[in-house]
């Protein structure tokens, strides 16, 4: 308990942690909002989207959608992020130094970041769907469309954000710990999240393995899952796998990213 | 003993960065363990926090093993310099560093006085000067009144006024009965602070003892005319040039079997090795 205390009252004080969240939602605001606010009055609309569309993506109801379409690559970027800085900083600080010989295992303290950077990605989670809730009632209000609170489908979707965030929370610590600083553990995070990804499923249209390998990526597997509980619409969200085949590959990832962080954590010599 | 270590060795390939190191600290002294850069030390003092594991060999601090949680609760340490967040103020710092040792916060000001910087608690730690850093260093490893304090390398960096200050704050401590391993490359730091000194060169221990011990018996020297006649007179005497080493303390008794002889006495003094000259001639040999 003590360890997560410890995190959570260093990551809750440290300005990144604000920035990043802030960015985000300005990001989620801006591109799930605004920008289809201004489409609907008077925007030259000449893509997939039709009107209705464009006011079913902004209705209350349709919140939960709203906040997992933007996790398979923006939002998981930023989570990755942050998370990759949350660890990768402590080498160089030489916090984790101070951390490990302050007196708890090399689990617990590993535990206790893991535990805070959950703890801050259900916080981002919460914030974006009250500041999505928010906006979806300002337009419905402005627009006068009657509308509805959301409902069971928000649970099962916030769900999913969770889920998807929690992967990139994994790997952006599985990053820090293997590179042992931030600033390759975030370029490197970056390079796949955004570009590596969508380069394999631009060669998956040429070669069938490659296809089926970049559907269980962990973008991919975040994007079937968005795409699974309504998320469609956004960069990133596919509809190729079930959203339980998805979510299994993510725990799986989850497993996976924070298992080798922890075992590599506790092996090797911090020198 | 606080400290035992047995042949406690750590290897990277075919490199010995620490080569079967023995040594041992006794409760409430302030050990010092001296070395020339790169000697060892800090791979040691990492190995005696669990930081790096050894390739062979034992150590055990406090009676437990080394890096476990029963061990690292006893023991505070600065090692090769304060690590902080540089965003967090020194207080806050020292919160987080409380809660994982599972401290209150009524300690974190107690250590703060201790150090000297309640004043400057509440400024971030980015904004610290190095003395300010190493002190609050030193306060993150007074919390939880631990048994054994390790500092490694304290002064590093730090201006002439700053080094006084950590030597103070070190030499405060022992006087409480707080048990010290100060690692340092800096003999007069040593030399100043610390009841006995284990000598690290090449990773290996090269000597362990008290600092007067190190340095050997005192030699009187002598200057005196007719010098030949002096070596004769001073039973054990070796003439080196015109003056005369004599492993003889009581040099009132020396002085009047001169002057009783009629041999003009010039100069009687003790002759000590200093640390340093014992220091290069271990590390040389080593």
């Amino acid at each position: 308990m003590g360890s997560v205390k410890a995190e959570l009252l260093r990551l809750w004080k440290w300005p990144a942690t604000w920035v990043l969240i802030g960015v985000w939602l300005v990001m989620t605001l801006t591109f799930g909002y605004v920008f289809n606010y201004l489409a609907l009055n008077g925007g030259t609309n000449r893509g997939d989207l039709s009107q209705q569309q464009l006011i079913s993506s902004m209705q209350p109801e349709n919140v939960g959608a709203a906040v997992v379409r933007g996790l398979p690559m923006f939002g998981g970027a930023i989570v990755l992020v942050l998370a990759a800085l949350a660890v990768g900083s402590g080498y160089g600080w030489g916090t984790w130094k101070t951390t490990l010989t302050a007196g708890p295992r090399r689990v617990s303290a590993m535990a206790g970041t893991l535990g805070a950077l959950g703890i801050v990605v259900v916080v981002l989670v919460a914030l974006t769907f009250v500041v999505d809730l928010g906006a979806a009632v300002a337009v419905a209000s402005l627009e006068g469309w009657d509308w509805n609170l959301p409902g069971w489908a928000a649970v099962e979707a916030l769900g999913a954000a969770l889920l998807i965030a929690a992967m990139w929370t994994g790997f952006g610590v599985f990053l820090g710990v293997v590179t042992r600083g931030p600033a390759l553990a975030v370029g490197l995070g970056l390079m796949w999240a955004i570009v590596t990804e969508n380069l394999l499923r631009g060669v998956g249209s040429l070669l069938g393995p490659v296809e089926s390998l970049t559907k269980v990526l962990p973008g991919g597997s975040a994007g079937n899952l968005a795409g699974a509980v309504g998320g469609a619409g956004a960069p990133g969200v596919l509809t190729d796998l079930s959203g339980t085949t998805a979510a299994l590959f993510l725990v799986g990832y989850v497993v996976f990213f924070v298992g080798a962080a922890t075992v590599l954590k506790v092996r090797r010599d911090l020198v | 003993m606080i400290v035992t270590t047995e042949k406690l060795t750590k290897r990277y390939g075919d490199r010995a960065v620490v080569d079967e190191v023995s040594l041992s600290v006794r409760r409430g002294e302030v050990y010092g363990f001296l070395g020339p850069n790169g000697a060892g030390k800090t791979t040691t003092i990492r190995m005696l926090l669990g930081l790096v594991k050894p390739t062979s060999g034992t150590a055990e601090v406090l009676g437990e093993a080394p890096g476990t949680p029963r061990a690292l609760l006893k023991v505070g340490s600065l090692i090769e310099g304060p690590g902080f967040y540089p965003y967090l103020s020194g207080r806050d710092n020292l919160r987080v560093h409380a809660a994982r040792r599972g401290v209150t916060g009524t300690h974190v000001e107690a250590v703060l006085e201790q150090v000297d910087l309640v004043g400057a608690a509440s400024e971030k730690f980015r904004r610290y000067s190095l003395g300010m850093k190493q002190r609050l260093g030193v306060a993150a490893a007074l919390l939880g009144k631990p048994e054994l304090l390790i500092l490694d390398e304290p002064t590093n960096g730090l201006d002439p006024a700053g080094m006084a200050d950590m030597r103070d704050l070190v030499r405060a401590l022992a006087a409480q009965g707080q048990t010290v391993l100060l690692s340092s490359h800096l003999l007069g730091e040593v030399e100043e602070i610390c009841d006995r000194v284990g000598v690290i060169s090449r990773g290996r221990l090269v000597a362990e003892s008290t600092v007067e011990q190190l340095r050997g018996d005192t030699v009187l020297l002598v200057r005196a005319d007719p010098i030949e006649k002096a070596h004769v007179l001073i039973e054990g005497s070796t003439l080196h040039g015109d003056v005369l080493h004599v492993r003889e303390t009581d040099a009132g008794a020396l002085v009047r079997t001169l002057v009783h002889a009629d041999v003009d006495v010039q100069e009687v003094r003790p002759l000590r090795r200093t640390l340093e000259e014992v220091f290069f001639e271990m590390t040389g040999a080593a």
